[in-house]
């Protein structure tokens, strides 16, 4: 504090605390709370708020205990969540690794524009492609049965595939570039000397490159994960009835129930459970909260 | 994977071809909707941008000048919104400004959107404040600059290619944005969310043509970037080699 004072003066430093305050009470811990606080409330008619009614209470978490439907769908969303991070890793990890080490410096640049201009366009537009893509009509189908791979058309949007293959789509990228950053900063020396010293191509990435790239893969795991179990727009567009997502039920819950309490106290499992993963992420990989936000 | 986003555009009535027609794309222009829900993302947008630049620049300045425990408590609380899911971001805001009786509406969504956007603004402000040179700062205090002059002289004009790259990402990760919005947004359309309903109620060609401008804009801007990049390369590489000839 005394730090900042010298550097930039009284009112300068008063500044810069009240925008930091505002921003970290008012938009993210108060909310915070108020989800905590309102996720054990019952929902009641205005006239009823705040009389004897209103008390504290877990029936909002009880709800989702004592329905199978719920708690399946949270397994289901946190399954399919790691099984989306997963092949994230798996498409990602080549690609950086050759963009990172093997690909020529000139070409590198227009490799990346290429990479990104997925990432630019919205999301909601790359789900919507995936479903014009997938429909049973659509062009995956088409020339798949045109090349006479396939007699009939195959109905992708059925169960969690089509979802999968969304979400792995959307997010990719977010996994790529961390791991790209990492493997980039690793010094090529090390890897041409396990080579000489005639390490097999496999080993050379199980015991250096893999260990090297791991704040970097550990970030990518958390971003995916994350953004694929809080995903609303894939699930509900490439989804179909036999596929519900959380985010689904939480909508639910908000909109169609107007509940907005046990609504909270989803939102609020959510919210647990991404904690949980990058708190497991963050002990398995041995990695800090700086070394994931980068 | 670039080649999808022009996929998508030639469809759902490629085939059977039935010819050539302009009739969605007059229907998207006349469809007062849009415009509206357009509007309303680019106001978002811009608010996004004004709040959430000056929070992310003074995070990094405060956190940049500080040290051991405080230092990792503030920095988790800021990189928190970041690894927090969109829908709980905007549920969150919601209840809490419904308890002070603030109606649902687009001002929440901005402020929604501010609470993780500065993070981003945050961090890549601090990125470039490592290679600040704090001798600087010292050194105009010494010759009886104020602090004001300082803050505008000296370390902003540092700072400004990351605020510009934070306006930047802040400006498209708002246009981007659907989960927070949509929990936030009381009666009001943003863009995303109007293709969002539009496709759940049934997708007719209008959004496919809207598709095709979107994503035409976009590939424009990449182009026009690399364009760009390519022209400051050589303008660097003739800069290093001393060649006046080099553009």
């Amino acid at each position: 504090m005394s730090e900042l004072l010298r550097r930039y003066g009284l009112s300068l430093t008063i500044f810069f605390i009240v925008m930091v305050a505002f921003w970290l009470l008012i938009l993210v811990i108060l909310p915070y709370i108020y989800l905590f606080e309102a996720s054990f409330r019952l929902y009641l008619p205005v006239d009823q708020m705040g009389g004897p009614q209103d008390v504290y209470t877990i029936k909002n978490y009880a709800s989702f205990f004592v329905t199978p439907i719920h708690r399946w769908v949270f397994m289901v969303t946190i399954l399919y969540s790691s099984v989306v991070t997963v092949i994230c890793f798996v498409i990602a990890y080549p690609l950086a690794y050759y963009l990172a080490k093997v690909a020529s410096n000139k070409l590198v640049p227009t490799l990346f524009l290429i990479i990104m201009v997925p990432l630019w366009v919205s999301e909601i537009l790359r789900s919507f492609s995936w479903f014009i893509i997938l429909s049973l009509k659509g062009p995956l189908n088409y020339a798949l049965v045109g090349l006479g791979i396939i007699d009939e058309p195959i109905r992708w949007i059925s169960g969690f595939q089509s979802v999968i293959i969304g979400l792995v789509y959307t997010y990719v990228l977010f996994m790529m570039f961390p791991v790209y950053n990492a493997i980039q900063s690793l010094d090529s020396n090390q890897i041409e000397a396990a080579q000489d010293l005639g390490s097999p191509w496999w080993r050379t990435h199980w015991r250096v490159i893999l260990p090297h790239a791991k704040p970097g893969i550990a970030s990518g795991s958390v971003m995916v994960f994350m953004l694929a179990a809080g995903s609303i727009l894939v699930p509900s567009l490439l989804g179909s009835t036999t596929s519900r997502w959380f985010t689904e039920i939480i909508q639910q819950w908000m909109f169609e129930s107007q509940d907005w309490n046990t609504g909270s106290a989803y939102a609020f499992l959510l919210l647990l459970l991404c904690t949980g993963f990058v708190s497991v992420v963050m002990r398995l990989f041995r990695v800090t909260l700086s070394d994931i936000a980068r | 994977m670039g080649g999808a986003a022009f996929n998508n555009s030639r469809f759902p009535s490629v085939y059977p071809w039935v010819g050539w027609t302009d009739r969605w794309f007059i229907d998207l222009f006349s469809d007062g909707r849009m415009w509206n829900a357009f509007k309303n993302t680019i106001l978002v947008a811009l608010a996004v941008v004004v709040i959430s630049v000056p929070i992310g620049t003074s995070a990094a300045i405060l956190i940049n000048s500080l040290q051991g425990r405080l230092r990792t408590v503030l920095y988790g609380l800021m990189v928190a919104p970041i690894l927090t899911p969109g829908a709980v971001i905007g549920i969150s805001t919601l209840l809490f400004w419904n308890r002070l009786s603030v109606p649902s509406g687009l001002h929440l969504s901005t402020l929604g959107q501010c609470s993780y956007i500065s993070a981003f603004v945050m961090l890549l402000v601090l990125a470039r404040l490592q290679s600040f040179d704090r001798g600087l700062e010292e050194a105009a205090l010494d010759l009886g600059a104020t602090y004001g002059q300082v803050l505008r002289r000296i370390l902003l004009p540092h700072l400004y290619p990351a605020i510009g790259a934070g306006a930047a990402i802040a400006f498209f990760q708002s246009i981007e944005n659907f989960n927070t919005t949509l929990f936030t947004r009381g009666p009001y359309d943003t863009l995303t969310v109007y293709v969002f309903s539009r496709v759940r109620s049934g997708i007719t060609p209008t959004i496919n043509a809207l598709a095709l401008i979107m994503i035409s804009v976009t590939l424009l801007a990449a182009i026009a970037y690399e364009v760009h990049r390519r022209r400051r390369e050589r303008m660097l590489a003739g800069l290093v080699s001393g060649d006046p000839e080099a553009d």
